[in-house]
């Protein structure tokens, strides 16, 4: 049985064949990276910037693989324009994973304010996310939230609060 | 060292009518404004992907095309200035060495559906080296219209990847692809051979 909230995610993704993990790193995502680096089943692709990292899973779902989207919240910042011009109007079901800085301890005052920035984005552009803050629910919410985004043809946003993560690592412990 | 100084001024609509001759089952993505319109006007195929907006992602969503699909052939089209935005792209498909991937670059120097205003090609920037340099060795200058047809004849499942530079004239696409992303998607989706967007087609 998985353990560790990063067990049970990369679980969740596994029960719904989403194999391409395509990803620009990050702290708290690291227990996640090392998962699928370690797991034949997943094909992990480091892109260099998280609109690039959009527009291969949005590619790799055209031709019959599902995948994710793995960034932090300065990350998602730079996808307003890949999100509003070819993830929603082409109604396109990418799976988006971003690990929340900017609150709970944050150190970097810049990360606070791009941090206050994702979610009115997203609720802007009515994309669905859910903020992950309790591993006894992750698997059901991730799972289910995966499903409707395939059965709906639209994409979903997990938010990684510090509350399920422990937040980075590198702030006040 | 690339040198695109002397190449021939070779025309983007005429050099994809001559990639489309050539095409049975491959992918075509093609990046925003001209590189789609002369797609288009090439003639429709159900494998091609036209995009809207997302300047600089055709190579990436290609590259997803491609990693899903190993067997089959995966084109992007992509001008200069889209490719100038998104240049780190070139990296990660180096790393992953998608042999069924080819870039075609269409490299007029100027940002020509915004104004023509000039591209860093147009000064200092070799696209060729560019691509050489974030280690896709397989890159290079088309040298005139025989040459191109002879670098595409080599067919585009394996050896890849690949990167074609043309230089261009400024000639505008003449016909635009419908605006209708669903619809777009929906049959690249079935030209690509996926079950549950045909399935209301029989």
């Amino acid at each position: 049985m998985p353990v560790t909230w990063s067990e049970t995610f990369l679980a969740a993704l596994k029960d719904n064949d989403v194999r391409l993990i395509s990803y620009v790193p990050d702290n708290v995502l690291t227990p996640l990276i090392k998962g699928v680096t370690a797991d034949n089943y997943f094909m992990p692709v480091n892109a260099t910037r998280e609109d690039e990292a959009l527009g291969m899973v949005a590619g790799a779902f055209m031709g019959g693989m599902r995948g994710i989207v793995m960034m932090q919240t300065s990350g998602f910042a730079l996808i307003a324009n890949a999100l509003a011009s070819l993830i929603v109007p082409y109604q396109i079901p990418a799976i988006m994973v971003v690990s929340e800085r900017g609150t709970i301890g944050e150190f970097n005052i810049g990360q606070v304010l791009v941090a206050r920035t994702m979610r009115p984005v997203l609720d802007s552009i009515a994309v669905a996310h859910h903020t992950l803050t309790d591993p006894d629910t992750l698997h059901f919410v991730v799972d289910r939230s995966i499903k409707q985004a395939m059965l709906t043809q639209s994409p979903v946003v997990f938010i990684l609060s510090p509350l399920l993560t422990g937040g980075n690592p590198a702030g006040p412990q | 060292m690339a040198m695109s100084g002397n190449l021939k001024v070779l025309n983007r609509a005429d050099l994809t009518k001559r990639l489309v001759g050539k095409l049975g089952q491959e992918a075509v993505v093609a990046g925003i404004g001209n590189a789609n319109f002369d797609l288009y006007r090439a003639g429709h195929r159900a494998q091609n992907f036209y995009m809207l907006g997302s300047m600089g992602l055709a190579c990436p969503i290609a590259l997803g095309v491609a990693l899903a699909q190993p067997e089959r052939g995966v084109i992007a089209l992509e001008g200069d200035g889209s490719l100038l935005m998104s240049l780190g792209c070139l990296a990660t498909i180096a790393t992953m060495k998608p042999r069924n991937l080819t870039l075609i670059v269409w490299d007029n120097g100027i940002y020509q559906i915004t104004g023509r205003q000039p591209t860093a090609t147009s000064y200092l920037t070799d696209i060729v080296a560019v691509a050489r340099g974030a280690g896709i060795p397989n890159s290079e200058w088309v040298r005139d219209e025989a040459h191109f047809e002879g670098l595409i004849a080599r067919g585009f499942a394996q050896g890849g990847p690949t990167l074609l530079a043309a230089k261009i004239d400024d000639k505008p696409g003449e016909i635009q692809p419908p605006r209708d992303p669903a619809l777009v998607r929906n049959r690249f989706m079935k030209g690509l051979g996926n079950e549950k967007a045909a399935v209301l087609d029989g």
